[in-house]
């Protein structure tokens, strides 16, 4: 179980890696090797993604060692209350009772032996002054221990044998490993990550001929699956930083891929925009150890429960709600996206749409919003004013577009402010901390449910709209509307797909963007923000609007004449879109099949907030 | 204080010149080099935080055996007076990373050159809308 | 890309030894001194860059061209995740497999000088291809053949 999370991003990293050396060894032959291991991998990782379902817990795994100061000090032990009396008579007072002492850690140095009592601790340094304080369960030991520097020195007020000894132990804390973590909101990232994946290579098999250079094409999208299989399995936040940016430097390269005037114009904005929000995100995690002093996010989630909150928190939320929010194309943050993703190949549009600004924006402000930085009135605020003005300023642009790729990149915006603020209202019921009763924390729960809901969907029925269009492209040659019409005659299975991927996400029953919508809606709503729920409802209508004007020049009216010699799409390219026509149509009507396996345990686990800590490192 | 306080502000006054570069600056090459002045910005600020005041009293480096542990006071001496490494470590990876973001781009200045003919940001505007 | 003069050339050929070598000694004692994989691998890139700009691009291209940089740096990473996956074998991603200690000799790195390795090669391949991709652009200014997209580093 433990190889599960490495290879999650091992098989997409060798994958990139095999592909230009086997092509190279291999090239004489004319063997199609890259997409052949590319599939393979994408294969492979849909398997591994939906093996980490097997057990419910959350996975764990350490690179390199990991000695939490609990481990280092080595000692095992039971509560006792304070009445007992122990043997020879004595009574002891409350404390615990040392079972178990590993040998050759802090503890065992130290000189305890199981049978003591430890009734006390305080650290050394402050001296004669500071009295004991008591010590109710172990776990309090390792939890204050955890928050020491390493190598303090802390005094235990020990009862062996009826006497009372002080003895110094070397304490504090210190993670010697770096976590890869697998909770519910990661499988169901992975299982999102994969299954796209696996429809973009797919279809790349056949689209990707049209184009040259195609040995250039499956190692940086290997790349770019490995860092976003990263991102979300990292449990450490410089770790999230560095696959973020493997994840970019591999889009960077595909989204300029066509070599173009346009596309390489395209591809410079967004790396500019992207640089920046590197320099953001990378402020604030400077900001966060240099006031923590660790980087694990499990730890750094230990602190918000525990230590007073400083204020320059603030500073670094701040910080990474720019970063991030840039990253999964917030307003105002957003002006890299048009222009980005429809340079893109289709099937890397597809992926960036998809996955690319839920795995690195979504989901790493979802993580740090609600496990780690703590959950409060004004970033919810933030949160859902963002999630707003994306929603209705992405549509609102959305209306006017000619250009199929570049209205569905606006409602992407659009539909990643829905899911950014349904989030939101999450953060900001839970944040109330003194109304938290049950009514209460369904509202969140309802809210976060739908957020996340509305997040598979997106990259669903997104996928399969880029890649309808990526198929209407391959064969008609443009994207522009007013050229396209009447394609339900000659390319049947692609007008069906394109109107099962306009339907869902205009929120029409009986596919799955109605259902996740109307979950927003209802938590929205029920959480007293009626005029955010009105807008809610308004900007589903424009979507429906916008999808309308698609489907009536793209599929309906009269094909043509430079158009009347197209045929159907090949294969796979059609197999990959079926895929995820069958996705959008059973994750809508079967949710109550797989919504306990799937969204539940992710709400769960981001509704615990600072409970993340407990998790992952095991009390 | 002011000798703490000093590298802070040079960080913030290269990362707000950075910011401006990229923000106002109408020739390609000069955001990139704002690009790469606020993440040499962000950079120094990493190292920054790693600092520790050193030591008032010579610090004997102790030789490193493997019997020693938690135990020697000698290591513990030398470790509450050294730069914290993991900053270090996370600022050549940064770095790393950086040059890799800054050669792409300057590959796609050089294209956008040979299929415009002009560095100038006003004029690579075919995508609009 | 025409190459330099004479001078340059003798120069080059008597010193790429030393480069390299020097190069491979930053990447071995990485675990112990400052440096390692990332470090020696430039200097190792630095050094074929000499020689490709003291000979000329079109002497060296069939011995040193953008394949053999693409092949090398793929060899690197595939070692780099080998070693990674060969941890599991006493324990867990990245355990150290050999054993290891806090000594100062060669061999007491663990796992780490073989990771240095294999980053020392991609970084090497990895960099000398990237200035490759730079420094073809002259060529097809010039009218060369084209070569696609940028670099992958």
């Amino acid at each position: 179980m433990e190889l599960l999370l490495p290879l999650t991003v091992v098989i997409p990293l060798a994958a990139a890696f095999i592909i230009p050396v086997a092509s190279l060894l291999g090239a004489k032959r004319g063997w199609p090797i890259g997409e052949i291991v590319a599939l393979l991998a994408a294969t492979a990782l849909l398997i591994v993604s939906f093996a980490t379902f097997a057990s419910d817990i959350p996975i764990t795994t350490w690179i390199g060692e990991y000695k939490a100061g609990s481990e280092l000090l080595g000692l095992t032990g039971r509560p006792v209350p304070a009445q007992v009396a122990g043997e020879g008579g004595a009574a002891l007072p409350g404390g615990v009772v040392v079972d178990q002492v590993v040998p050759n850690t802090a503890g065992d140095v130290a000189g305890i032996q199981p049978g003591d009592a430890i009734t006390g601790w305080k650290v050394a340094e402050e001296g004669e002054s500071r009295a004991f304080q008591p010590l109710g369960t172990m776990n309090e030991l390792r939890r204050a221990n955890a928050m020491l520097e390493p190598g303090t020195r802390v005094l235990l007020r020990v009862q062996r044998d009826g006497q009372t000894l002080e003895i110094g132990i070397r304490g504090g804390k210190s993670v010697v490993g770096i976590a890869m973590v697998c909770d519910g909101l990661t499988r169901l990232l992975l299982l999102v990550i994969a299954v796209v994946s696996f429809a973009a290579i797919l279809f790349s098999l056949s689209y990707m001929r049209t184009y040259t250079q195609v040995h250039l094409y499956y190692s940086p999208l290997m790349l770019l699956i490995a860092g976003m299989c990263g991102i979300v399995v990292s449990g450490d936040l410089f770790n999230i930083y560095v696959f973020l940016e493997v994840a970019a430097v591999a889009s960077f390269a595909l989204v300029g891929f066509g070599v173009e005037s346009e596309e390489l114009e395209a591809s410079f904005k967004y790396l500019v925009l992207s640089a920046v929000a590197s320099g953001f995100i990378l402020l604030g995690i400077g900001i966060v150890y240099n006031l923590r002093g660790t980087l694990n996010l499990a730890q750094i989630a230990e602190f918000t429960q525990f230590a007073e909150r400083n204020d320059a928190m603030w500073l670094a939320m701040a910080f990474f709600l720019a970063g991030f929010g840039l990253k999964a194309a917030m307003v105002p943050f957003h002006a890299w996206l048009p222009d980005a993703h429809p340079s893109a190949p289709a099937p890397v549009s597809a992926m960036l749409s998809g996955v690319l600004i839920k795995a690195s924006g979504v989901y790493v402000l979802a993580r740090l919003v609600f496990n780690v930085m703590g959950a409060s009135t004004a970033v919810a605020y933030t949160l859902m004013t963002m999630g707003m003005l994306s929603m209705v300023v992405g549509v609102f642009l959305a209306v006017g577009q000619w250009d199929f790729k570049r209205l569905l990149a606006y409602h992407s915006i659009s539909q990643m402010g829905y899911v950014v603020l349904a989030l939101g209202v999450g953060v900001e019921v839970l944040a109330r901390q003194r109304e938290m009763t049950v009514q209460w924390q369904s509202v969140a729960f309802l809210a976060i449910f739908g957020g996340l809901f509305h997040l598979a969907n997106h990259a669903a029925f997104k996928s399969l709209l880029f890649l309808s269009s990526g198929s209407v492209v391959h064969r008609t040659g443009t994207r522009n509307l007013k050229e396209l019409g009447g394609l339900r005659g000659r390319m049947p299975w692609t007008s069906l797909f394109a109107r099962i991927g306009s339907l869902s996400i205009s929120g029409v029953p009986p596919f799955n963007g109605f259902f996740s919508k109307l979950l927003i809606v209802i938590a929205v709503v029920w959480a007293g923000h009626w005029v955010l729920g009105a807008l809610t409802v308004l900007v589903s209508f424009m979507t429906l609007l916008s999808f309308t004007k698609v489907q009536r020049y793209l599929i309906e009216g009269d094909l043509p004449v430079r158009l009347h010699n197209v045929r159907e799409s090949p294969a796979p390219m059609l197999l990959a879109m079926g895929v995820l026509a069958v996705l959008c149509l059973g994750l809508g009507l079967l949710l109550p099949l797989y919504g306990g396996v799937l969204l539940k345990p992710a709400t769960n686990h981001l509704m615990q907030l600072a409970g993340y800590a407990k998790s992952v490192l095991g009390g | 204080m002011i000798h703490t306080v000093l590298p802070f502000v040079l960080c913030v006054v290269l990362f707000i010149i950075g910011l401006y570069a990229i923000a106002v600056k109408k020739n390609l090459i000069k955001v990139i080099i704002g690009i790469i002045v606020m993440h040499n910005a962000v950079n120094m600020f990493l190292v920054l935080i790693g600092f520790r005041p050193p030591a008032s009293g010579p610090v004997i480096a102790p030789i490193m055996t493997p019997e020693m542990g938690h135990r020697d006071e000698a290591v513990r001496a030398l470790l509450s007076h050294s730069v914290d490494p993991v900053p270090q470590a996370l600022v050549l990876t940064s770095i790393v990373i950086g040059l890799s973001v800054v050669a792409l781009m300057v590959v796609m200045a050089l294209r956008l050159h040979q299929k415009y003919g002009t560095f100038d940001l006003t004029q690579i505007t075919r995508l609009k809308g | 890309m025409r190459g330099m003069t004479p001078i340059v050339k003798t120069i080059t050929a008597l010193l790429i030894g030393f480069i390299m070598l020097f190069g491979f000694y930053v990447i071995l004692t990485g675990h112990l001194s400052p440096g390692g994989g990332f470090a020696g691998g430039v200097i190792c890139a630095a050094g074929l860059l000499l020689v490709v700009l003291a000979f000329g691009a079109d002497t060296v291209k069939e011995r040193m061209g953008h394949n053999m940089a693409v092949l090398w740096e793929g060899l690197g990473a595939i070692g780099f995740l080998a070693v990674a996956l060969l941890g599991f074998i006493t324990g867990t991603f990245f355990a150290h497999f050999v054993p290891h200690n806090l000594g100062v000799r060669l061999f007491t790195g663990g796992s780490m000088p073989y990771l240095n390795l294999a980053i020392g090669l991609k970084v090497g391949a990895g960099l000398f291809g990237a200035f490759l991709m730079l420094a073809a652009f002259r060529e097809a200014e010039r009218g060369g053949r084209d070569k696609g997209e940028g670099d992958r580093s």
